[in-house]
């Protein structure tokens, strides 16, 4: 079984399109989408959810204000500023003290050290875990909450729950939509993957954003391919993108033209290669390449 | 001082060509602007505005470091760290640096005072001028999971001008929320598809939990469908800009240039969004 995940270091090149678009390739194999804190590949692949469960990524501090006895112990020793003061009204009580829940970063100091144990630390709910059918097989999703944290955790929670599903169905790919970036969620969806597409746009930030990708692949050792979407939007910097692909050790696994059939597809909630489109067809060329190096064993094209 | 954020949901929608021209627009209407590119993991606006970086300092966190010696392998720095930063296995206690959050729970809680604390650099921040306007960028390193530190320091080296403008890393979770959660108002970007609908949502959830005041702008405003305008619509959200698909904007975008210089045309769109904005 493989895992391939698709990321892009800068936003809005395409990832969750052509996500949908080789799941519908594929024929039956797991789809994950690992943007946990904006998903969209359900919009295009019209889950059914059959199982959903909470997530808990940590704990998070809350006063007991009976308890307080306004020592300030708290205020003094988070390093978050995430306990607030608040000095009496009209005299009616003395200063109080509460946790801001979105400076909070659970680290749970201001409990342990609370000499009156006033302050409740306990696991909060930060999201929901869904698994789902598709038409193009079986789907593992999330939403995190919104202001939330640990979407690594979440992240990564999605994929051991896709790749268990594999192993059950004995399905040989596991497909990941990463988010953008380079931080903890996309950390999260490359540790330990086989393969990883980064789907670029040939614009300066495009490059430059796919320089800062490539390296963070080479620290983790996966193998990177880069695939240009919009490439004839700038073919210059689009040969460019591929000449440093090469010299960095990358593979260029191909080129998707700027179609508006794109845009068309995703407003009727279908996959590119669902329409008959110039993209389409670079697509499955795009396809048939990243499965000839992938060798996911049971794909049918 | 007006602190304005600009913010999406989904990524590539046009944040930073927003906050970049609004930027322009404003320096050139005699006030004293700052841009701030809290899009540590990706930072792009020094490829618009071109800054003169004069001055740029590493970023660091504390994080524990244990002296052999003084150990007594009792455990309670495991105990406390809810990051798995900090173990005792056996006879050893191992530290995952890149996994602490500097809460110093550990250093406070070791009995035998085994636990300092060293810094440890995650990443740098730039500061320098980009024509009149100053320009404070940060720079997460590559392998480095945690960008809130980053944008903390990015928003300490903000100067004191009439107009902040913060560019905000995409999504809703707390690298996002750190950006924007001092600001006076949100400018959430996004675009006229199902994706771009969908994650403005999520974006909208985010600013009202955050009790922040804001407004959309539309870029690509003629490709897709309506539902954005529906949406806002439906919800009072005041649209305060579109952007057109224009091919010629997506070309300068791709070599680097304001559209503001490479299209004047285009200039009274961010005009008349900054107009609107510090009204």
């Amino acid at each position: 079984m493989k895992e391939m995940v698709v990321i892009s270091g800068k936003g809005g090149t395409g990832k969750t399109s052509l996500v949908a678009s080789f799941a519908d390739l594929a024929g039956r194999c797991v789809v994950a989408d690992a943007d946990v804190d904006a998903a969209d590949l359900h919009l295009v692949l019209n889950p059914t959810v059959v199982q959903q469960e909470d997530f808990s990524g940590g704990s998070r501090a809350r006063v007991i204000a009976e308890d307080c006895t306004a020592c300030g112990k708290c205020a003094e020793i988070c390093r978050f500023e995430a306990i607030i003061a608040e000095d009496s009204v009209n005299g009616q009580a003395d200063r109080t003290y509460r946790v801001d829940p979105i400076a909070c970063e659970g680290c749970g100091v201001c409990a342990y050290f609370c000499p009156a144990e006033a302050i409740d630390f306990s696991p909060v709910v930060n999201g929901q875990l869904f698994v789902s059918e598709t038409r193009c097989g079986p789907m593992v999703h999330a939403k995190l909450g919104i202001a939330e944290e640990n979407s690594g955790k979440l992240v990564s929670l999605v994929r051991q729950r896709a790749k268990a599903i594999a192993q059950e169905q004995g399905l040989d790919l596991v497909l990941i939509d990463g988010s953008p970036g380079i931080g903890c969620p996309v950390i999260a969806s490359i540790t330990g993957a086989d393969q990883v597409l980064v789907v670029t746009e040939p614009t300066l930030s495009g490059l430059h954003d796919l320089q800062r990708v490539a390296d963070l692949t080479t620290h983790f050792d996966i193998e990177m391919y880069v695939c240009i979407n919009k490439w004839d939007l700038n073919e210059g910097l689009a040969s460019e993108i591929e000449e440093q692909t090469h010299r960095r050790g990358g593979h260029v696994a191909g080129r998707v033209r700027y179609d508006r059939a794109v845009t068309e597809a995703q407003v009727h909630a279908q996959t590119i290669t669902e329409r008959e489109c110039g993209a389409a067809n670079d697509i499955r060329r795009l396809w048939a390449r990243l499965r000839d190096v992938g060798d996911f064993d049971s794909i049918r094209v | 001082m007006t602190k304005i954020a600009v913010a999406s949901g989904k990524g590539g929608t046009g944040k930073t060509t927003v906050a970049a021209n609004l930027a322009y627009v404003a320096s050139r209407n005699g006030q004293t602007v700052a841009y701030l590119d809290c899009d540590v993991e990706e930072p792009n606006g020094h490829i618009f505005l071109k800054p003169e970086i004069k001055h740029s300092e590493p970023v660091g966190i504390l994080v524990p470091h244990v002296s052999e010696a003084d150990c007594n392998l009792c455990g309670k720095c495991g105990e406390i760290c809810q990051y798995s930063a900090i173990v005792c296995v056996g006879k050893k206690v191992l530290v995952y640096p890149e996994l602490c959050h500097a809460c110093g729970g550990c250093r406070m809680v070791c009995p035998t005072g085994a636990i300092t604390e060293v810094r440890r650099d995650m990443g740098l921040v730039g500061t320098g001028w980009a024509d009149s306007i100053r320009f404070v960028h940060g720079c997460l390193t590559v392998g480095e999971a945690m960008s809130p530190p980053v944008i903390k320091a990015v928003k300490a080296a903000a100067p004191k001008v009439d107009l902040l403008i913060t560019d905000a890393p995409p999504g809703t979770s707390c690298p996002v929320i750190e950006s924007i959660r001092e600001c006076d108002f949100v400018l959430l970007v996004t675009e006229p598809t199902p994706f771009g609908l969908n994650d403005l949502k999520l974006a909208v959830e985010m600013v009202r939990v955050l009790e922040l005041p804001f407004a959309v702008v539309l870029n690509r405003a003629d490709v897709g469908d309506r539902g954005v305008h529906e949406y806002c619509a439906a919800e009072r959200i005041k649209l305060l800009a579109e952007i057109p698909d224009d091919r010629r904007i997506a070309e300068a975008y791709s070599r680097g240039e304001m559209i503001c210089e490479a299209l004047p045309e285009y200039r009274s769109v961010f005009k008349e969004l900054l107009r609107d904005l510090t009204s």
